[in-house]
């Protein structure tokens, strides 16, 4: 509610000079006091009254500046040597110890510590003091702890990168979300994520276009800045050739870096060929040139790219499921997902909650999509393979994640709960093949375990409090990253109980993952044959109410010309008796 | 004499890959490892030595160190301390 004064005043009496008068004072209300009125007071009585004395406290904080940390090597010199003595000299070092080797204290000493070490020596090669005993039983024992991870390294970017570059901090700088994370393939030291802003048209003029490459050595200045002319949308390493990278744009352009040559993308794809909407999935291929990388974005393409020219693109396709090629029908593709074992089929997620399996070797387009999967309603945010079995896949989306059986097309095999709130990304452990990890809007990461329990996830961990929008396992199965929307990037180290292979692990998966193909198989085949009954029945109906005797076409012709010109005989008839009222 | 022989015979027992003789100032005295390597292991032991002393002493007055042992991954580091000087020995545990 707004309180305003208004003050008006007539256009003719401005400039008038004012007038002030006096009055005098004027008595406006009068209340004499009513003494009838006393004999109604009552005094209170108990009175209740607070009373409180603490001592004061006062709330402070206290945060000390960044430390930025280096790392420096110091050169040892030798030294020691008596001031007479050149340690370089080698004639006067050998003199010096001859000399010591002759003092005679020198000798009752050696001798003495020589008895000394000798006994330790013929101990160690005697017994091994450290010996194992008993290692098998051992393993029982671990699966007591309960699981668990903790943060190994939290990399939040720009807060004292920029501190470096202005001298307070830019009001102006705004969030980005960490929309993808990208593995070094071999060390796994290195961590390239790419930032973009993924809200609808929210281009501020400040934004910058960089993504980093993260050093985990070293999480307070990026290892590589990459600057692209759009920012990244999705950035993976190629894993034949870990210096090179591809990244896919916010404006649909492909770009591809050589980290050796610095942080200028060392070219880019033609405006006109590209796509038209930000490039959501990038893979690289298993080419024996090893040059060769796909990409899927919203506008319904998935386009093919060879590295060394990128002025246009060597194969493309149209995700139209009516398989007609029609760009207008197409779907559009949230994310893409490529087995390497597999080089000829990949799948894509769309925007519309349906998975497409495609054959990249089909002969026309139309057959190079050959199956597709609904049962999302919303975007298919991520989509995995298992690892250990190439046919079971799984979708992130909307609020829940599935798992799906590449031979049953009708419905997912297994899915989790509805949570509440989105999921918004999800991988495979690459170590246990019942374990997958998936991050939520609320900032939490579920890592699930499907052997053990299927209601909830194993290990729900509060990241922090903004939603995650990306995860990405490392090789080796024992650390994460994840990155949020206002783009920090955490590394969590999984507990050891997570991320080791179980004895019977591999045969209870099989089992698990059959039995419930197998029980998905049932229900398709009850649900049809209960459609293909309701049919029957409705047919039958249908030829209950036909009891007419079956009529030859020719009939059939002389009866419906009979109608109709008995009908037309009634009309005429009925305009003569009109006429002939009148 | 008998000094070289004492350091002989530790040498030549099975898995001793190094013998270091240093003095109270880490001058390495007798070595048979190079000598950049020697002045490593006998600069940072020496440190070791006296760090490891004088905990000990300062856990108990009376006490004293009489040996240290390192065992690491690959190998075991031997100290044997005295006052004016140190023996190291670079073993491999036979497993």
């Amino acid at each position: 509610m707004e309180i305003i004064y208004v003050y008006t005043r007539k256009r003719s009496e401005f400039g008038r000079p004012c007038s002030f008068s006096d009055r005098p004072a004027e008595v406006n209300v009068d209340i004499p006091p009513d003494p009838s009125m006393a004999s109604s007071f009552i005094l209170r009585n108990p009175v209740d009254s607070h009373v409180q004395h603490t001592s004061d406290m006062s709330e402070h904080e206290v945060n000390t500046e960044r430390a930025e940390v280096e790392s420096r090597g110091v050169n040892h010199v030798e030294g020691g040597w008596p001031k007479d003595i050149n340690p370089q000299e080698v004639e006067q070092t050998i003199r010096f110890r001859k000399k010591v080797e002759k003092d005679e204290n020198y000798v009752n000493t050696i001798v003495h510590l020589g008895t000394l070490m000798e006994h330790c020596v013929k101990q160690n090669n005697a017994i091994n003091i450290y010996e194992e005993y008993f290692e098998e039983e051992e393993m029982v024992e671990v699966e007591d702890e309960p699981p668990s991870a903790k943060t190994v390294n939290v990399i939040s970017k720009l807060t004292s990168f920029f501190d470096v570059l202005l001298s307070k901090r830019d009001p102006n700088v705004t969030e980005r979300t960490a929309t993808h994370l990208s593995w070094h393939p071999d060390t796994c030291k290195k961590l390239a994520v790419a930032y973009s802003s993924l809200e609808f048209q929210q281009n501020m003029k400040n934004m910058s276009f960089d993504s980093y490459i993260w050093d985990l050595e070293n999480p307070n200045k990026p290892e590589l800045v990459l600057r692209p002319s759009s920012p990244l949308v999705s950035l993976e390493y190629n894993p034949k050739d870990s210096h090179v990278l591809v990244g896919g744009c916010y404006n649909g352009q492909m770009a591809y870096w050589d980290t050796r040559k610095g942080g200028l993308p060392v070219e880019v794809s033609a405006v006109e060929v590209s796509h038209r909407d930000p490039v959501y999935g990038a893979i690289w291929l298993q080419s024996k040139t090893g040059t060769e990388c796909f990409s899927a974005s919203t506008d319904g393409q998935v386009l093919w790219w060879d590295i060394r020219k990128l002025s246009e693109p060597t194969e493309m396709l149209v995700l139209d499921i009516t398989r007609k090629g029609l760009l207008e029908n197409a779907l559009g593709a949230v994310t893409l997902e490529f087995e390497p074992t597999m080089p000829t089929k990949f799948m894509v997620g769309t925007e519309q909650g349906i998975v497409i399996a495609c054959n990249r070797k089909a002969k026309t387009p139309p057959e190079k999509i050959t199956s597709t999967y609904s049962g999302h309603h919303g975007p298919v945010y991520a989509l995995a393979r298992n690892p250990f079995y190439p046919k079971i896949f799984m979708t992130v989306g909307d609020w829940t994640a599935r798992i799906w059986s590449e031979e049953i097309k009708e419905s997912s095999i297994m899915w989790t709960k509805y949570h509440l709130s989105y999921l918004t990304d999800g991988c495979w452990s690459t170590v246990r093949p019942a374990v997958f990890f998936t991050t939520r809007s609320d900032g939490t990461l579920d890592v699930w375990d499907f052997l053990f329990k299927q209601n909830d996830p194993s290990l729900s961990l509060k990241v922090c409090d903004e939603p995650l929008s990306s995860l990405r396992l490392q090789d080796n199965g024992c650390v994460v990253s994840c990155g949020s929307k206002l783009g920090t990037v955490t590394l969590l180290e999984i507990s050891s109980g997570l991320c080791t292979l179980q004895r019977n692990e591999k045969m209870l998966a099989t089992a698990m993952f059959e039995r419930e193909t197998k029980r998905e198989k049932i229900l398709e085949a009850r649900h049809r044959e209960m459609r293909l009954k309701e049919r029957a029945r409705l047919e039958g109906q249908e030829s209950e109410v036909e009891e007419r005797p079956v009529e030859s076409p020719q009939e059939v012709l002389d009866r419906a010309r009979k109608e109709f010109f008995e009908v037309i005989e009634a009309e005429l008839q009925r305009q003569a008796r009109a006429e002939t009222q009148r | 004499a008998e000094v070289e022989e004492t350091l002989k015979r530790i040498q030549a027992h099975r898995g001793v890959v190094a013998t270091i003789v240093v003095n109270a100032e880490g001058i390495p005295i007798r070595t048979t490892l190079d000598n950049s390597t020697t002045v490593q292991y006998a600069g940072l032991l020496h440190q070791l030595t006296m760090k490891a002393r004088s905990t000990v002493r300062d856990i108990d007055p009376q006490n004293d160190l009489t040996f240290l042992r390192i065992r690491s991954k690959k190998h075991e580091i031997m100290v044997a301390p005295d006052k004016e000087y140190l023996l190291i020995v670079i073993q491999n545990p036979c497993e």
